[in-house]
């Protein structure tokens, strides 16, 4: 039984997980791709949190977004100055309560933050993989899932959940792996992306392919980092994180200082916000694995592989939902949820949908709300009721 | 349970699949589901009735019933309950139209306006009348389309719906005998089960 990765922290925040671990689990059967291609070997990086019972039926998947990654909750160290990105959301009495649950996050393939992705070696060819790293899909992150939880030895998750990209694995896991996910928690997802949404993505991906710099994606080659293309589509994508009304009462039309200086310069509070996520996102994340990641976005589109009727992709699943959108969500808004919810219920799924009330957009996902958080506790606390769960600490 | 809830209980048929507008705190659901094998969905628009659904295990869908039923297929299932919520829609004869395009039967109930005690209050006092089941005042009232038993008879029959069951509620309890003989004055829920013709 893989052991807690939640060391004892003498200091640690109420409701933290504390200090925690990264795995490493290696893969030798070759994964084949949706794209054609085969990876032959591959590495996934994951954390856990609590225990995993007896029964081994109290894991819970977490599936992440964008730009995540697998460190989802508590430290990696004593000096850490932030939690992991859910962290409100994973730990003792939390909505996700580490006390019943035993969680597992990880960073999906193709990514930059441990798991087998284009700033990994390529053994075939003894350079890093770089440009030629295969274009991942969602149904192969869930696939590699999978691979993880029979690792494991998780039989069936008590829960998939995920919001935004991270909802889309949890859809597909409902329909590719219906038996293995007792439970689905979609949030702030939808079943497809918009032209609109596709054409967010197309601009930040000419950013990052138009910067002199980035060499058709083997800039580590050259020694350097397309950096002004990665801080570009993370001003664009930050754009369409919140919502106007967010960016509004944030940063109005405040100046950094008294006067208007009549030049280029960062002369509003929103472009020094908006330059200061670009410049610290272009040191952090990997160029290609930007590109890969917003692919998988945009090919996502369950219902196109059933004569375009999202309730008969949806057809396969077993499982109660949880889907949760946000009034003010403009990249992923309320509709596209409801598209989803229509879709079960037509599919007389078992299904339950709450749109919240929020000022902060997308991002909202990410953040504490009382209602949000009030409801998904509901949700996992019946979750944890319904399967006999009991608590492991 | 409420009174109007449990008569409600006893007219949906074992196994039925049914939809529940402004279902609550999916009380009505949960007894359906755990003792009558039913199944379906809850609609509600209060937060706080959305999340104790949820802690209960009755699926429930967060919907303003003000936007019609468009996204539920015709005939889609057995019975439309919709308790108490009629007299608060913006327009009460669509939503009957549509609860009875999604489903065969509708089951309703609304608080009879015509109810003696309201009648006591407006004919001889002069007040709208404020009670149990109608306990706003006529400023900040949800209530904005109140009727009588016979005001909904009237409308059953403009739209050539059979009304199969009629039934009384008053307060906490089932309907006194004089309720049954004169449910326009001695109802004060009107409870009714409708079919298309």
């Amino acid at each position: 039984m893989p052991d807690s990765d939640t060391l004892a922290f003498a200091d640690r925040p109420t409701g933290s997980v504390g200090l925690v671990t990264p795995h490493i689990a290696q893969f030798d059967t070759p994964l084949a791709l949706a794209c054609g291609k085969v990876l032959p070997e591959y590495e996934l990086i994951y954390e856990t949190y609590g225990t995993l019972n007896a029964e081994r039926s109290n894991a819970v998947l977490i599936c992440h977004a964008l730009s995540g990654h697998h460190h989802a909750a508590g430290y990696h160290s004593q000096d850490d100055r932030k939690p992991g990105w859910w962290d409100d959301h994973i730990g003792p009495g939390k909505s996700i309560d580490t006390n019943r649950f035993f969680v597992v996050s990880l960073n999906n393939l193709g990514g930059c933050h441990g798991s087998t992705g284009p700033v990994s070696h390529n053994p075939e060819t003894g350079r890093q993989w770089g440009p030629e790293f295969p274009i991942v899909t969602v149904s192969d992150w869930v696939a590699s899932q999978a691979r993880l939880a029979d690792h494991l030895g998780i039989e069936r998750w008590a829960a998939a959940v995920g919001g935004s990209l991270g909802g889309m694995q949890v859809l597909q896991w409902t329909i590719t792996y219906p038996e293995r996910v007792a439970n689905a928690v979609v949030i702030a997802a939808t079943p497809r992306l918009s032209a609109q949404n596709i054409a967010f993505n197309e601009v930040a991906r000419q950013a990052i392919r138009s910067d002199p710099d980035f060499f058709g994606g083997w800039y580590a080659e050259h020694d350097t980092v397309p950096k002004r293309g990665l801080k570009l589509a993370r001003m664009i994508g930050h754009i369409t994180y919140l919502s106007e009304d967010a960016m509004g009462s944030k940063f109005g039309r405040d100046l950094r200082s008294d006067d208007l200086n009549f030049g280029f310069d960062v002369e509003f509070q929103v472009e020094s916000y908006l330059r200061y996520q670009g410049d610290t996102f272009s040191t952090a994340f990997d160029a290609n694995t930007y590109l890969l990641m917003t692919k998988a976005l945009d090919y996502f589109d369950p219902a196109s592989l059933a004569d375009g009727d999202l309730a008969k992709a949806l057809a396969p699943a077993q499982c109660p939902f949880l889907i949760v959108s946000f009034t003010t969500d403009w990249r992923f808004p309320p509709a596209r949820s409801r598209e989803l919810v229509d879709a079960l219920t037509r599919a007389g799924k078992a299904v339950s949908y709450a749109n919240i009330e929020s000022p902060h957009g997308h991002d909202a996902f990410l953040l504490p709300d009382p209602r949000y958080q009030a409801l998904f506790s509901a949700f996992m606390n019946r979750t944890a009721r319904e399967l006999g769960l009991e608590e492991t600490r | 349970m409420r009174a109007d809830l449990e008569l409600i209980y006893d007219w949906v048929p074992q196994g039925a699949h049914v939809l529940d507008l402004a279902c609550g705190d999916g009380a009505l659901l949960e007894s359906l589901a755990r003792n009558k094998d039913v199944t379906g969905y809850g609609l509600e628009i209060d937060p706080d009735g959305i999340t104790q659904c949820v802690a209960r295990g009755v699926n429930v869908i967060e919907h303003n019933l003000d936007d019609g039923l468009a996204s539920f297929c015709d005939h889609s299932y057995d019975q439309v309950i919709m308790t108490q919520a009629l007299q608060a829609l913006r327009r009460p004869d669509k939503m009957l139209d549509e609860m009875l395009r999604v489903a065969n039967e509708g089951i309703i109930t609304f608080p009879n306006f015509a109810y003696w005690r309201h009648r006591v209050y407006l004919g001889l006092r002069g007040y709208m009348p404020v009670s149990k089941s109608l306990p706003h005042a006529w400023y900040d009232t949800p209530n904005i389309h109140l009727s009588t038993f016979n005001d909904f008879e009237q409308l059953c029959r403009e739209k050539g719906l059979v009304i199969v069951d009629r039934a009384v509620g008053v307060g906490e309890r089932r309907g006194h005998w004089t309720s049954k003989w004169w449910p326009n004055l001695f109802g004060e829920i009107a409870i009714f089960r409708v079919r298309r013709r």
